[in-house]
């Protein structure tokens, strides 16, 4: 089937690329310090933080992904936008406003706070790297198969000439902008993509007397599963092992948004812990808006554009949402649906980069190599450095990852980032007992066994769908690790804490003091 | 130390172990703890029912309530609001009963040098 119009559609975003090229060199006349390129001199307001930090978390995975296997699996694609949601609960209630209160760039300045310095930021160091590494090659990968679809650009080479254009502009974004004109960014692509998505679920509402059951019963009727697509289990019911490893993923999606650096790192932009908690309101007001309506719109797509056309497009259930929009608002929709959707990965590789960068420059140049030593200047051209060299990076992942299953990277880093981060993070915060041989045990020990988990599973090995078909190396039956390796990850942060006997009072009532009042935290630099 | 920058105008160490003993601040704590906690169980709780019951008893989920809606459709939708309750709840709790002390204490850590 031919739908759209790939010249509209490249227009659009080209459309998109310029205005925010645009007002990220306005707004960034003043970067001259770290802070000014890590946080934007902590001047946004919760609102417009909460907006951007929705722009970071609505990933093309989440999008694209989630319409499409609610149009495939009915009931089964629902349990993906309930866990990314409830997720942000943890984050509201345990980890935004002391976070903001106790750190200053990175989450290792958390982690590390009342730890022997190097060894603690090394190895949060480590894991936010390695979170940040597996979420950009899903995202640059995710690039490369909505290009085929979107501006009719197929073949591998089209598709890396695409992958490298989209890292270069996302260094640029992180060069020129810092945090503040990234931050710019998201809060455009966030506003364009919840306002798209909002109009087509009102639009197809209203096609159905605004009632979503009548939607639901079009669905059941075209679908060749028909009434089981309402049921669960439809996708994840075909065995023991694979009802489990829906479990477990379950459980790394609701740990998992806690402990991403990307989104931590968003709760240093505001001025105070009062505007930490607005931004996690708003953003828990959008991202419910949006899987709300990533919902009827997956239904519409089952009877609009039909499971058997779905499984004909290129790109296969991805494309279930651009064609949606064809259907439903012809040649203009579309060409916004599909520029709204790249834009939404440029966007969310420009957040990934700048956490990774300030995460290299702060905790490990200064941190550990210069021991805090290091001049603002220097950090800053260090994090520049390092961003060019993540941007080079990920479009050589991304090229070779592009044949990869995006939504398989994805939970890998919600899994790394439930195993290592949420733990430490949350001793750190509320245990007092929490010291340096936790930290260790409960970082390493959540990275590595999620890691080894994700190696020996029929992700890797051992299945059709696998990464490597040929081979057979699995002995760990799910699909995700997070059912074991974050109790772990929380054993071996009690189990490293009371065999070890460091305390260290006085820093453990600071960061408490700290966290809970806001005292001495880091006032904004410029102003609002 | 990059953490915790020591410009003259911070309060020491000595200072914030005095507020960590304090009143106000065990106050402050436990009224803190005892919304949070019980909250993130309940939510926690309600999660890995819809997750479980959806997984391990489908019949039961699939039982029809409102025309094409059935139970386990409700209950994800469940779900979303009740995140949204939660989240009213705990703005109101921090505004009313948390913010106060927090000021109170910081204003006074800040205030005494």
């Amino acid at each position: 089937m031919e739908f759209g119009n790939p010249l509209f559609n490249i227009a659009i975003f080209l459309a998109f690329v310029v205005v925010t090229l645009v007002v990220v060199i306005r707004v960034s006349k003043q970067n001259v310090t770290a802070g000014d390129f890590y946080h934007g001199g902590r001047a946004f307001s919760g609102r417009q933080n909460g907006i951007a930090i929705a722009g970071d978390y609505l990933s093309a995975a989440s999008f694209l992904g989630i319409v499409g296997a609610v149009a495939l699996y009915g009931y089964d694609g629902l349990l993906y936008s309930v866990g990314f949601l409830v997720a942000w609960l943890v984050a509201l209630l345990l980890v935004a406003e002391p976070l903001r209160n106790t750190a200053k760039y990175t989450m290792a300045d958390v982690l590390s706070f009342r730890m022997r310095q190097r060894p603690v930021r090394t190895a949060a160091a480590t894991s936010t790297l390695a979170v940040t590494f597996f979420y950009l090659l899903a995202q640059m990968a995710g690039a490369g198969a909505l290009v085929s679809l979107l501006i009719g650009i197929e073949g591998r080479v089209g598709q890396s000439i695409v992958i490298a254009v989209v890292g270069v502009v996302m260094i640029a974004y992180v060069l020129i902008g810092g945090m503040k004109g990234t931050t710019w960014v998201q809060i455009i692509k966030a506003v364009l993509l919840v306002t798209a998505v909002g109009v087509s679920t009102v639009w197809i509402l209203a096609l159905n007397g605004f009632n979503l059951s009548e939607v639901l019963g079009k669905a059941v009727a075209e679908h060749p599963d028909g009434a089981t697509i309402l049921e669960p289990m439809h996708q994840y019911g075909t065995s023991g092992a694979s009802k489990l490893g829906f479990v477990s993923l379950a459980i790394a999606l609701v740990f998992g948004a806690a402990g991403l650096p990307h989104v931590l790192m968003r709760f240093y932009t505001v001025p105070t812990a009062k505007e930490a908690r607005r931004s996690v309101v708003w953003a828990i007001g959008l991202i419910g808006f949006f899987y709300l309506c990533t919902m009827v719109l997956g239904f519409a797509a089952a009877y609009m554009v039909g499971v058997d056309v779905i499984g004909t497009l290129p790109g296969g259930s991805n494309s279930a949402a651009p064609a949606l929009a064809y259907a439903l608002g012809g040649t203009v929709l579309m060409g916004i649906i599909s520029a709204v959707a790249f834009a939404t990965i440029l966007a969310v590789v420009a957040g990934l980069t700048i956490t990774a960068s300030a995460s290299f420059a702060h905790d490990i140049y200064n941190g550990v190599i210069k021991e805090g030593s290091a001049t603002s200047a220097q950090e800053v051209r260090v994090a520049r450095r390092t961003a060019v060299v993540i941007g080079a990076v990920s479009i050589i992942g991304g090229i070779l990852a592009a044949e990869q299953n995006v939504a398989f990277l994805v939970s890998l880093a919600f899994a790394i980032a439930a195993s290592a981060n949420l733990p430490s993070i949350l001793y750190s915060l509320y245990w007092k007992r929490f010291n340096t041989r936790g930290s260790l045990w409960s970082i390493y020990g959540g990275l590595g066994s999620a890691l080894i988990l994700i190696t020996f599973s029929p992700v890797v090995s051992g299945a059709e769908t696998a990464m490597i078909p040929g081979a057979d190396f699995a002995w760990f039956p799910l699909t995700n690790p997070a059912i074991i390796s974050v109790p772990l990850g929380f054993f071996l942060g009690w189990l490293g804490s009371v065999t070890s006997s460091e305390t260290n009072e006085l820093k453990q009532a600071e960061m408490e003091v700290r966290s809970m009042t806001g005292a001495g935290a880091e006032k904004a630099t410029q102003p609002h | 130390m990059p953490s915790s920058p020591q410009d003259p105008s911070s309060p020491t160490p000595e200072q914030f172990q005095q507020v960590q003993r304090s009143e106000d601040f065990s106050r402050l704590r436990s009224s803190f703890r005892s919304f949070a906690i019980p909250m993130t169980v309940a939510f926690l709780v309600w999660y890995f029912a819809y997750v479980l019951l959806s997984t391990y008893a489908e019949g039961l989920m699939s039982t029809p309530v409102m025309g094409n809606l059935n139970l386990g459709l409700l209950m994800g939708i469940s779900q979303f609001l009740m995140t949204f309750l939660i989240t009213w709840l705990y703005i109101r709790h921090a505004n009313r009963n948390l913010d106060p002390i927090a000021e109170k204490l910081r204003d006074e850590l800040e205030g005494e040098h």
